[in-house]
Formats: structure tokens, sequence, C-alpha cells
């Protein structure tokens, strides 16, 4: 997994609440068995006026110039700005997939779907709740100047803005150490095979049915 | 004394294999349902890095979203969702995977088909790379979905990191009245505390009306537990979870059936147990539920008017109900029932067992399905929902009045293969999601109960099936 330690970023601003991983990367798309590629189709329902299906030619699609990714001033952008229960329905990791290799590798909003949330960090993707105010006071300052960065720092927990505010946000410390070392879960879990075993064959002599 | 456990603390306490100072556990894994979409870069991740699957009898395969419903002697005709499933049958049989396939008569939606052939038994941790994993907590089982990074995890290692949720009970108490279902009760709750009322909570549904539901009932329940943020919902084992399980494939046998069943017995809530939130609903006052937006919360009874943003005194909520609406091309206050629709669906891991066929069945007997629905189908949820329905002979009430009878799987419900919505076309579904684009691009869902699927494709618009 891609470690993720400080990120300088351009953010967009994503002003809608409850943004599922449908939106995020339609079905037409999980039909791929691989994980890579999945960028340029994400939001594809909203960032494309055409219906778009695998293996088209992105460059020959037709934009939706009002679909905030869009805009010129938001090309490059590194962390998506959200409102809340972002990344609900669908488990599909392919909703992260898609947002990782589009570029992004923060996501901030007030709240997101578990699920959802999981698989950012398995991805190398830093989800980061604020309290909805803070994101408000964000999407204002966000939209009044262009090129508009925050500086996430995971050591720290923080968030900087230009103006020099900070916001501190929570992390799990197991999700922390293992995306500050872009370290690999199974490899973590397998160096507990023993407890495993053990907990295993205490099991299957207490429920033999399984 | 030991203290009073809630279902989800017995289940949990049961699974966990280690735990780290921050509260991240390691918890067992009983049972792995795998399907063709969110599998094949797990099976890839654990060939490249040269691992072994942990314990292969836990799993059980079968392909459902990309299969077609109709012409399958023929194959798959779309040939890169023919690859995945095909990715599908030779990993499993690489890895000596239990694969139910296409021509399988036990192939079907995964959700249907593990609690139908007793894969899902009280008292087990399931997992699977689908939300709506959650529908096996019915049989007081701990049932989340995961992403396919953990699919890999748990093909790996037998084991998922998460940490506790807290806990929630939703207390549903009283009789449903007449036309009223498991599905509205689903709805009504995600209605009452929105669609991420339950985020971070794993939801028991208790009370009187719960435990006077068929496993059917409670699957579908449990099954939207994750539209309302939660990603498990539970109900407790009694007298219908083991009656439902006896006799299953893959469910205990003889004296191991007596042992397993003293145990399930102990799967509820202790009295005096403490949930972190409890919601209280009326079943009496719980009326059919029809969503009028593009996302589950936004729903209302049917006998009521699509809401008025205007109204809204929520910045955000009411901008979401003006985009709904305009997505769903729909005015404020018109009345449900004034709504005409194009299709029909039922069918999903929602509403596609024998009991929503049946359901269905009983509405549509000796009625025509109304000229200006293009499409009405019934989609089983499995192969053997199928031939049962078809031995009780739903299968010729659908077709007389004018229904599609199809062969089983996810279909419209994502609409993965050509079953789908074209744009603008609005359909009465007994899915889960009314997410934009769900059914189709462009296709606007409205999500209701089998009994007001069907009499919805009889009158053209919606009706309220407690008044029929
Ligand atoms: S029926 Fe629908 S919700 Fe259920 S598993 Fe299939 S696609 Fe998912």
């Amino acid at each position: 997994m891609k470690k993720f330690t400080l990120l300088d970023g351009l953010v967009v601003p994503l002003d809608r609440a409850n943004v599922d991983t449908d939106a995020i990367i339609p079905k037409q798309f999980l039909k791929s068995i691989k994980r890579s590629g999945f960028g340029v189709n994400a939001f594809d329902e909203w960032r494309y006026l055409d219906h778009g299906e695998p293996g088209m030619d992105s460059t020959q699609r037709v934009i939706n110039p009002d679909f905030v990714l869009n805009q010129t001033r938001y090309q490059g952008a590194q962390i998506l700005l959200a409102r809340e229960n972002f990344g609900c329905g669908s488990s599909r990791e392919h909703a992260p997939w898609a947002l990782e290799d589009y570029g992004f590798r923060v996501i901030i909003a007030p709240s997101f779907a578990d699920i959802f949330f999981n698989n950012c960090f398995k991805n190398g993707l830093l989800p980061i709740r604020l309290s909805a105010a803070q994101v408000d006071v964000l999407f204002k300052a966000v939209n009044a100047q262009s090129g508009y960065k925050l500086r996430v720092d995971l050591e720290q927990q923080t968030i900087s803005t230009p103006d020099g505010t900070s916001y501190k946000f929570e992390v799990d410390a197991f999700r922390k150490h293992c995306l500050l070392n872009g370290l690999d879960d199974i490899g973590l879990t397998l160096q507990h095979v023993a407890d495993i075993k053990t907990f295993e064959s205490k099991r299957h002599a207490a429920q033999p049915w399984l | 004394m030991m203290t009073a456990q809630t279902l989800y603390d017995k289940l949990w306490n049961s699974h966990l294999v280690r735990q780290e100072a921050d509260g991240t556990a390691l918890l067992y894994i009983d049972r792995h349902l795998v399907h063709e979409v969110t599998s094949p870069q797990a099976f890839e991740g654990i060939k490249l890095a040269g691992r072994k699957l942990w314990r292969t009898a836990s799993i059980l395969a079968v392909a459902d979203h990309n299969v077609p419903t109709t012409g399958r002697a023929q194959g798959i005709a779309d040939p890169i969702a023919r690859l995945q499933v095909e990715t599908l049958d030779s990993n499993c049989a690489e890895f000596g995977v239990n694969e139910f396939k296409m021509a399988d008569v036990r192939q079907g939606i995964v959700h249907v088909v593990g609690p139908e052939q007793g894969a899902t038994l009280p008292g087990m941790t399931v997992v699977c790379g689908d939300s709506h994993t959650s529908t096996h907590g019915a049989f007081a089982a701990l049932a989340f979905g995961i992403g396919t990074s953990e699919v890999e995890h748990v093909m790996a290692t037998q084991c998922l990191l998460m940490k506790k949720s807290k806990a929630m009970q939703v207390l549903v108490e009283g009789r449903l009245g007449f036309g009223v279902t498991a599905k509205d009760i689903a709805l009504a709750v995600i209605g009452k505390i929105g669609t991420a009322g339950g985020t971070g909570y794993a939801i028991e549904f208790a009370g009187s009306s719960i435990r006077a539901l068929s496993m059917e009932g409670r699957m579908t329940l449990c099954n939207m537990a994750i539209e309302a943020g939660a990603r498990a919902g539970m109900v407790a084992a009694d007298d219908t979870t083991i009656n439902y399980l006896q006799g299953r494939p893959f469910a205990p046998q003889a004296e191991m059936w007596q042992q397993a069943v003293a145990y399930w017995r102990t799967l509820h809530s202790d009295d005096g147990a403490v949930f972190d939130s409890v919601i209280t609903l009326d079943a009496a006052k719980i009326r059919p539920q029809v969503t009028w937006g593009t996302s589950p919360e936004m729903v209302v009874a049917v006998d009521g008017c699509v809401p008025d943003p205007a109204k809204m005194t929520d910045a955000v909520q009411r901008e979401g109900a003006q985009r709904a609406l305009q997505y769903m091309g729909l005015q404020a206050n018109t009345p449900i029932c004034d709504i005409q629709i194009d299709k029909v669906f039922i069918g999903s891991c929602t509403n596609a067992r024998i009991e929503d066929m049946r359901a269905a069945a009983a509405i549509a007997k000796g009625k025509k399905v109304a000229a200006n629905v293009k499409l009405a189908m019934v989609v089983p949820g499995s192969g053997l929902v199928k031939k049962q329905a078809e031995d009780e002979g739903l299968d010729k009430i659908f077709i007389a009045a004018g229904f599609e009878w199809r062969d089983p799987g996810c279909s419209m419900c994502l609409a993965m293969n050509d079953d789908r919505l074209s744009p603008g076309e609005r359909c009465a579904s007994t899915s889960n999601r009314n997410f934009e684009g769900r059914q189709g691009q462009g296709g606007r869902t409205h999500l209701v109960s089998p009994e007001m699927a069907a009499a919805a494709a009889i009158a053209g618009h919606f009706v309220d099936v407690s008044k029929l």
C-alpha cells in the first residue's frame, strides 16, 4: 500500500450529501477484473454528458462543463471536500480505487459510510471527519479563493488552511500506523497465525457443526 | 454476576481472536460468501503473494450480478461480463472452492442462496464482498459487507481487522396492518433515522412485530439495515429461525443438530442488556411505503404526497430534495397514487424469496398488467425459488397477467446485465436502492414491497394495497 505522511493539496468542493458509491463509479465499470484504471470513470455520470461504457476512449467523450471536477481551477486536485454520509451504498472497493486513481489522497466530510471508510485505508486514501460547521467553513473558503490548498499532516493529525487555521482530526492508532508506513494488513495479521490457529481449534471443538 | 449482554456482544465476543490497544480487533470469520464482481482482484492478490486460502471449506461462491435472466443456454453475450463470470469459475476451480455455476439449480443471488442452503447459521460471522451481507443477520449471525481488500484478507487469514460498533435496538411492537410488510418496516425505519442514522452501529431488530415475521421478512429487514447506514442488522434466534434451518443441506444433522439448537437458543439479547441507542416504532402506524427521491430515506406513506422542498428548513436537505425531484421528474405535493409508472421490477436480494413471489402473485392473480406499463418482470432470487414457485403455479399466474418470468440473478436491481431502465423511465421496484442511475442511467426508481409493485403493475400507477 502507498504510504501517506504529509500532503499539500489542491481542494475540490463536491457540494452534495449522500454521495453514493454507484455515483463514484457506476456499475458498468465493475465488470473489470483489474484494480486499476478506474480514475477516468470516477463520477462518470456527472462528469460526462454521454453514456460511458468500459473501454471507451475518454478523450472522445462529451464533458459536462457544469460538473465541479471539470472546472479548470480544480484540475490536479488531491483533496475532495464533501458533505454528510459520503460513500454510502454498495461496498464496491472500486470506489476508492477510482478516487485514488483519479489522483485523490484525502477526502474530507462530516461523515462517511462505514464500509467505504474502511476501504479507503486499504488503498492509501485518507478519509477525514471534521464537524459539519468546519466543513462548511472550508466550502466557503474553497469557493472564495482559486487555487485553495490545504496541508494535511497525518503524523500530527492536523489540517492547516492558508490563513493559518489548524484543525485537529481523529484517526485510529492502528490505521494511522499502517498508512504512515504503507503496511499491508494481511502481512500484519499473519504475524498472529498461532493465535488464529488456537482460536480456530477451540471453536471447532465447541461448535463441531461449523 | 455476568453483565447482561446484547446479541451483538455475544456474537462479537465469541469471535474475538485478539485485540490491539486501540480496540482494533482480529475477528474470526466462519462463512465467506463470494461473487464474481468483488472477488477477482482478491484472488489475484492471493496468487501474486503466493498465499493459500486459509479455510477453503468456509467459502461458497456463486455468480449473480452479471448473469443474464433470459436465454441462459446461449451463455453471456457481453464479453466483459462473461470474462468476469469465467474468472470466478476458473478461480474456484483452481482453489477448490465450492461454486454453484450458472446452470446449477442452486445458483441465484448470493444473499438468497446462503440462507436457502443453510450455509448461514445462527452464531456465525458471515462476510461477503457485498454490502447487503447484512441480510444474513436475520439468523442471529453477525454478518456484514466488506471490500475487496478485506475479501482477500479473509481468504488468506480467516479473520478480519475491525473495531466494534455501537449497538442500536430497533424495537417494533404491535401488529402490522393489512398489506404492510417487512419492506415497509425497513423503509419506515430509514425514513425515521435517515440513511446515515445507523452509521457506526450494529442494529438489532426486536419486538413483537419482528418475532411475528417469517425468516423471509426478517431477511428483507436486515437486508436494508445497510440502507440505514448500519453495516450489520440482526434478529435473535427463535423457533422460526430453527424451523427454517432444519433439513437444509449445509445445516447440521441428527445429534449435531440438537447440540447446535441448544446453543442457538442462547443467541438473543439478555434482559437488561444496554444499547447505545434505542428506536421504537408502532407497527400499527406503519403504512405501505413508497420512495419519491434518490435516497432510501426519501420515503413517504402511499397515501401521502411528494414533499415540498420549499418547506424544508435545513439547507443541505432542501438542496438534496430539489435535486432529487428534478432527477425523478416529480412536482412537489403530487399525491403518490397519481404517479404513473413505466416498468416494474420484482426481485433482488431484498424481495425475491418464495414468500415475496407468493405475495406478488396473490395480487396479480386474474388481473392484467396495465397498458402503460412497458415491462413488468419477476426475477426469482434463486433457481430453487424459481422451481418452488413453478411447482406452486405462480409462474402461470404472472405470465397470464402479462409479467415476464425470468431466470435468477441481481438483474435490474443494479442493471449490470441487459435488464435496465432507459433514461427517464419510472420503475416500481422491490429492490433496495433508488440512487441516481442505479437501475440504468437516467432511470427513476421507487422502492416498494412486492405487493405494492404488483399492484402498481396492474393499475399503471401506485395504489394503496392496504385498501385493496
Ligand atoms: S440483488 Fe441487488 S443489492 Fe442484492 S446483491 Fe444483487 S445487486 Fe446487490
